[in-house]
């Protein structure tokens, strides 16, 4: 699949092409949704969820995470205010990673971009960054990969709402098939100290955050707490060596 | 009282998607300020580490703080497959299968 980045893409290619693009590109989280996505779907019919009201969830909600967290309230007794604000405050680090992408998806129009807003995950975003960056890339194909992710997610989490996991536990290290992606396209976005300073001084705050509060405001402190920071250092080098910029 | 399932979910997709789309409706297909820029370039490796570090390094429930968590201990030689060989499908695959290993000796 990486000799398909040699040749130039363009987004007028014929539309087999990107098709084709988009969904290759999506297999690393096609994977890693599979075993998550199984045992959400296990999770949830004990919960008491139809496999109909379990897919229609992961159509609409399309974010891990808070399916699981809400699941887990709502057999707890929680109410809508208390699922809904907890969901909105899980999910919000999809703001900072819609302002990443922003940038990139030039000439879509803005039906498109509200399409392509409903598919903005963690996954979706690290690895749709890493192939803007690389240049080969373009609104189609990462809309394409998108909806090839949100597929395998909700075909996932049916499967396991209709009859259990299919796979056991800890099969070929399929838990793991995320975190190493993410690992791999944080190598890709070290491409420069200051890229790296960074990545270092976001991990460290969101260690200490993630111990000091519950839930997932760590990820979207942590990341502002790092970029501006890098951003400062950055700035007050370059100062140093006097390269001003006006 | 339990609310409907489909109504909970209805208003989970709401406030899920604004804060997806909003971004990307108000700064695509803009010049933005300079400073911007580099400040947005700088936050994809924050969003990143962000996600991962504490996944590797803490565990439990509340969490507390533990070095030598199997996932970190596969992390390391995942994170040098990527650095070395630069290709996603090695270090997917790589990772996935020291995980596996890792997963039968601590049985």
């Amino acid at each position: 699949m990486e000799t398909a980045l040699l040749d130039r893409s363009s987004v007028h290619d014929p539309f087999p092409r990107i098709f084709e693009d988009g969904v290759r590109a999506a297999w690393p989280i096609c994977l890693g949704y599979l075993p998550i996505g199984l045992a959400f779907g296990v999770l949830a019919q004990k919960g008491g969820l139809s496999p109909f009201e379990i897919g229609l969830m992961s159509l609409l909600v399309f974010a891990g995470s808070s399916q699981f967290i809400a699941v887990s309230m709502m057999g707890a007794g929680a109410g809508l205010p208390a699922v809904v604000m907890t969901t909105f405050l899980v999910n919000f680090r999809h703001f900072l990673m819609s302002s990443a992408l922003a940038v990139h998806l030039r000439g879509m129009g803005k039906g498109w971009i509200s399409l392509f807003a409903y598919g903005v995950t963690d996954e979706s975003f690290a690895m749709n960054l890493t192939r803007f960056q690389d240049g080969n890339w373009d609104w189609k194909r990462a809309l394409v990969m998108n909806q090839t992710a949100n597929a395998a997610w909700f075909g996932s989490t049916v499967l396991g709402g209709l009859g259990g996991t299919f796979l056991p536990a800890g099969a070929f290290g399929m838990d793991f098939a995320l975190m190493a992606m993410f690992l791999c396209l944080l190598v890709f976005q070290l491409r420069g100290v200051f890229h790296a300073v960074t990545a270092l001084l976001s991990a460290a705050c969101a260690v200490v955050l993630a111990l000091l509060i519950a839930g997932s405001g760590h990820i979207v402190a942590a990341s502002l707490l790092g970029a501006t920071l890098g951003l400062a250092l950055k700035k007050f080098f370059s100062r140093g060596k006097g390269e001003e910029r006006s | 009282m339990t609310p409907d399932p489909v109504l909970v979910f209805l208003a989970m997709g709401a406030v899920t998607y604004v804060p997806r789309w909003f971004p990307l409706f108000a700064l695509a297909n803009r010049t933005l300020p300079r400073i911007l820029l580099e400040w947005l370039e700088l936050l994809p490796p924050a969003i990143l580490s962000a996600l991962i570090a504490p996944a590797l390094v803490t565990a439990g429930c509340p969490k507390h703080f533990q070095l030598l968590t199997p996932e970190f201990c596969v992390a390391v030689p995942t994170f040098l497959v990527a650095w070395k060989t630069r290709s996603l499908a090695l270090t997917v695959l790589s990772g996935m299968f020291l995980f596996w290993i890792a997963g039968m000796f601590l049985q």
